[in-house]
């Protein structure tokens, strides 16, 4: 019962029915799994046409006859044709595993869609039970009811199927959950739809792929489980079956061990086409996702690298040029920055602005060489401290990350490692890049945290992520962020997922200690009040490029391009009457 | 976390008891033909019917269990219908052997799945493509067929080890060792190629995390993130794994000590099943299920003591 739930909660991406089909089929391994099956079906359906001989007819002279005298595969231990048994014993093998799956369906799926669909004391009662199923051993339940059970393979595969059910349970249960709250369900039902109907006509629909997986999966079990117990010698001896030829083969292993290669093949390649089909679908299903995570690797694969023409300002504390950033996408590289260029002043602060989707946060990983698995920089130079970053091995990058850039993420409660004290997430970092003591570091976390606003910062050291809130969260990852005193900051919308008057508060602390440590920093955000807050200058991205570089409050008066002037239009269309009048924030030199 | 253990332990009680009447209700429900099969076809109506009043078959369902039970209860499980053998002498002789297979094969597959499945995460390439063909073969191929393929190829043709037979540790480390070999590579295989491929997904789960990024904004090493904040946030689902595997194994055991003549708990209820030793098959479930729990207690207590959310609740 190992792999039986390891099916992925995917939503499917539901396709329609042919295409889907002829998907699977276009995936070699699929269609293989696909022939093979089909195959082992017509064998079972057509045995008696098939079969050279009488599959139980015993002949004294062939007994462990070797492959070719008389019979093409050998005889068995009592001189029966191996191949006519093999071919018959596919009957057997594929009702006993239509039976394991059609009782385990039946049982999972239903529990599944009431358990999920209704939740509450129903929820608690079957979880319980199918947990409780999944803890028996179910060759050992099933040798010991043999005797009430009796010699039909049949029943035992029926009690099998109750077994494996809490797979399909466990699947149905969490999908109907992750639905159950979709709006086109709610709509559904404010609509007047009766719960049956809405379970028939919607949410059999998303489960229908992971549960076709599921079955794939759990016949191919069966198979093993049959074939083992019937080589135990339970079952029906006068039925052939590829279990009960193995036992044969195993009782004459001296003999003519190569019979035991015919039925364990004939096990192997049925079950493994089930796998692979269940494979195929799960792959279908999973294309246009995201594509599989590789080694998280830089490749600088730049071409005609700028020679290193330092800044000609000294002030300037980083200079993109040209920065192209792409992620492969079928044989090519998608470009998702085309061309930034922007530069940064000691002690100012800049904002970068633009719709979802516009390259800003790309551009703010590609500047910490943390671009997401497959993307990287494709041209243009990142001048960071008299080095361009861009073709920087991850080693020379993770000296300066921390220690001169640091990062601010968006979403508090998620960049926080769940598993660790948040000292131990403030104290390792500083360990490492400044290589000061633990008792130094612990000091220098509380100093910061008392910092950054926390009223006990004793035991916000002590506590764990899940224990403070998403606000407090925000300030540990700035109280993280400035701990080794870096000459840049890049912020990324460090406001979006707080409260609106935490946000006020965020947004100050920035402000101060931006000024306090005369750090660079760069703001991702789509919201032009946070940029009047605490932004000198404006950069405003569109579709992977910047459209218009200015001070805060040229920009907001005198927008130069189309672009611009949209955006802030739409901001004010919006009915917010927050006038944006930018602070008066100290002078850059 | 001991009122959060106390909760465990005691839905580990309530699940033994359930799962006690359940097995004995099926078992004993329906033990019409036990006496006839016991005694042979010849036997007279006579001499069933006292057959079923000494095994005390003859009383309501309800006794039989409370009966059973409260022997249970003080550590006695009764006699054995086939062999006149007490059943906890006989579960004690079995036990250990089985469990030597089951016990050296999980630490063999946590080991080579969290090497493998580390390895399989951070360097993809070949050794990804070998974890996940051979999942797949492992799932496929029975284990008691892998397990006649290597006796026929060590034990038959090569004579490196022994074909059949059980050592005790005790008796010699040695033959011990040897005679463990073909078993527990036979029983571990699909295990160990499946749990790599759990832990391969487990790490690159952790490794996608939004923190990981945010510690590698802060300069904490590679070796760090992998070992010890990634490996740590995958633990849960590796443990999960597990315990599922243990589960598998101990059906597992039963199939493989057949073949290879191994005198444990498995081969014990393949012949019990064929023999109509209810009793005995009783005394078996019984045991297991209570390791299946203690086992699964014992992940619960490494899980609350690797996650902190279940730990301060």
């Amino acid at each position: 019962m190992s792999e039986v739930n390891s099916v992925p909660l995917a939503p499917p991406t539901a396709p329609g029915r042919e295409h889907f089909v002829r998907s699977v089929l276009l995936n070699p391994l699929g269609l293989a799994a696909v022939v093979i099956l089909v195959v082992v079906v017509a064998a079972a359906v057509f045995a008696p046409l098939l079969a050279p001989f009488d599959a139980t007819a015993v002949r004294i002279f062939k007994v462990n006859a070797l492959p070719g005298e008389g019979y093409l595969l050998g005889g068995d231990g009592a001189g029966r044709d191996i191949l006519s048994r093999l071919i018959y014993g596919t009957r057997n093998t594929l009702l006993g595993a239509l039976t394991v799956v059609v009782v385990a369906c039946a049982i999972g799926v239903t529990a599944g869609l009431f358990a999920g669909y209704y939740g509450r004391r129903l929820d608690l009662v079957a979880s319980w039970i199918f947990d409780a199923l999944m803890a028996l051993p179910a060759i050992i339940v099933l040798l010991a009811l043999y005797q009430s059970l009796g010699s039909s393979i049949y029943l035992s595969m029926v009690v099998f199927g109750v077994l494996l059910s809490p797979g399909f349970y466990r699947l149905t249960r969490n999908l109907v959950q992750n639905v159950k709250h979709e709006l086109y369900i709610d709509a559904a039902r404010v609509s007047g739809l009766s719960d049956l109907r809405i379970m028939r006509r919607h949410i059999l629909l998303v489960i229908r792929a992971p549960v076709v997986i599921q079955i794939a999966i759990v016949a191919g079990v069966a198979i093993v489980i049959q074939a083992g117990l019937e080589f135990l010698g339970l079952g029906d001896p006068s039925v052939p079956t590829w279990g009960g030829m193995l036992q044969d083969a195993f009782q004459n292993i001296y003999v003519t061990p190569l019979s035991l290669i015919w039925p364990g093949v004939a096990i192997g390649l049925t079950v493994m086409a089930f796998v692979l089909l269940a494979n195929a679908i799960r792959d279908r299903m999973q294309s246009g996702g995201a594509a599989p995570a590789r080694a998280v690797r830089r490749e600088p694969a730049r071409s005609g690298s700028s020679a290193m023409a330092a800044p000609a300002d000294p002030d300037i504390v980083l200079d993109v040029r040209d920065l192209v950033v792409g992620y492969p996408d079928g044989g090519r590289d998608r470009e998702v920055v085309t061309g930034v260029s922007l530069q940064l002043r000691r002690g100012e602060g800049l904002g970068l602005v633009g719709e979802s989707g516009s390259g800003k946060t790309q551009t703010a990983f590609a500047i910490l060489g943390l671009l997401s698995p497959g993307g990287r920089i494709l041209r243009g130079s990142i001048l960071f401290g008299g080095r361009d970053l861009a073709g920087l091995p991850e080693a020379g990058m993770r000296e300066l990350r921390g220690r001169r850039i640091a990062y601010i993420p968006q979403e508090p409660m998620s960049n926080l490692d769940p598993s660790f004290r948040i000292g131990f997430q403030l104290v390792e970092p500083m360990v490492t890049v400044l290589g000061i003591s633990r008792a130094e570091a612990k000091a220098r976390a509380l100093r910061l945290l008392a910092r950054v606003g926390m009223p006990d910062p004793e035991r916000t050291f002590r506590s764990y992520p899940h224990q403070i809130s998403g606000g407090m969260a925000q300030r540990v990852l700035i109280a993280g962020a400035i701990a080794c005193n870096p000459d840049l900051l890049i912020a990324d919308e460090p406001t979006t997922a707080l409260d609106v008057t935490v946000q006020a508060e965020v947004l100050d602390l920035l402000r101060d200690l931006q000024a306090e440590f005369n750090m660079s920093m760069i703001l991702v955000t789509h919201n032009f009040g946070v940029v009047a807050d605490i932004c000198h200058r404006v950069a405003v991205m569109k579709d992977g490029a910047i459209v218009e570089t200015n001070e805060v409050r040229e920009l907001f008066a005198k927008p130069r391009h189309q672009y611009t002037r949209m955006l802030l239009d739409a901001v004010l269309e919006d009915g917010d009457t927050r006038a944006y009048t930018p602070r008066a924030l100290p002078e850059v030199a | 976390m001991v009122r959060y253990m106390a909760r465990r332990v005691a839905s580990g009680v309530f699940l033994l008891f359930s799962i006690s009447i359940l097995t004995f209700a099926l078992m004993f429900g329906s033990t019409k033909n036990v006496a006839s099969n016991l005694l042979g076809e010849s036997a007279s109506q006579e001499q069933i019917a006292a057959l079923n009043h000494e095994l005390g078959l003859d009383r309501p369902l309800t006794t039989q269990y409370l009966d059973w039970l409260r022997g249970a209860l003080r550590g006695d499980l009764g006699k054995s219908w086939t062999s006149n053998v007490r059943i906890g002498e006989e579960l004690q002789r079995r036990l250990p052997v089985t469990l030597s297979i089951v016990v050296v094969s999980i630490a063999l597959m946590t080991v080579l799945a969290a090497l493998l499945g580390i390895a399989a995460a951070v360097r993809g390439g070949w050794l990804d493509r070998v974890i996940q063909v051979g999942s797949v073969v492992g799932f496929a191929m029975p284990n008691f067929w892998l397990a006649l393929l290597l006796v026929i190829f060590f034990a038959i043709n090569l004579r490196w080890l022994p074909a059949t037979g059980y050592v005790s540790i005790t008796a010699s480390p040695q033959a011990w060792a040897a005679s463990l070999v073909l078993p527990v590579l036979a029983l571990a295989f699909s295990g160990i190629a499946s749990a790599s491929q759990q832990v391969r997904g487990a790490i690159i789960d952790a490794l996608r995390q939004d923190y990981v990024r945010t510690l590698r904004a802060r300069g904490v090493s590679r070796r760090s993130i992998l070992f010890r904040h990634a490996l740590r946030n995958a633990m849960p689902a590796a443990l999960t794994v597990l315990s599922v595997q243990f589960i598998a194994l101990l059906g597992g055991a039963a199939i493989i000590e057949r073949v290879f003549a191994i005198p444990g708990m498995g081969s014990l209820t393949v012949t019990s099943a064929l023999g109509g030793d209810v009793p005995m098959l009783m005394g078996i479930v019984v045991t297991l299920v209570v390791l299946v729990i203690l086992v699964n207690v014992a992940i619960d207590v490494i899980n609350a003591w690797v996650n902190p959310k279940v730990r301060i609740s």
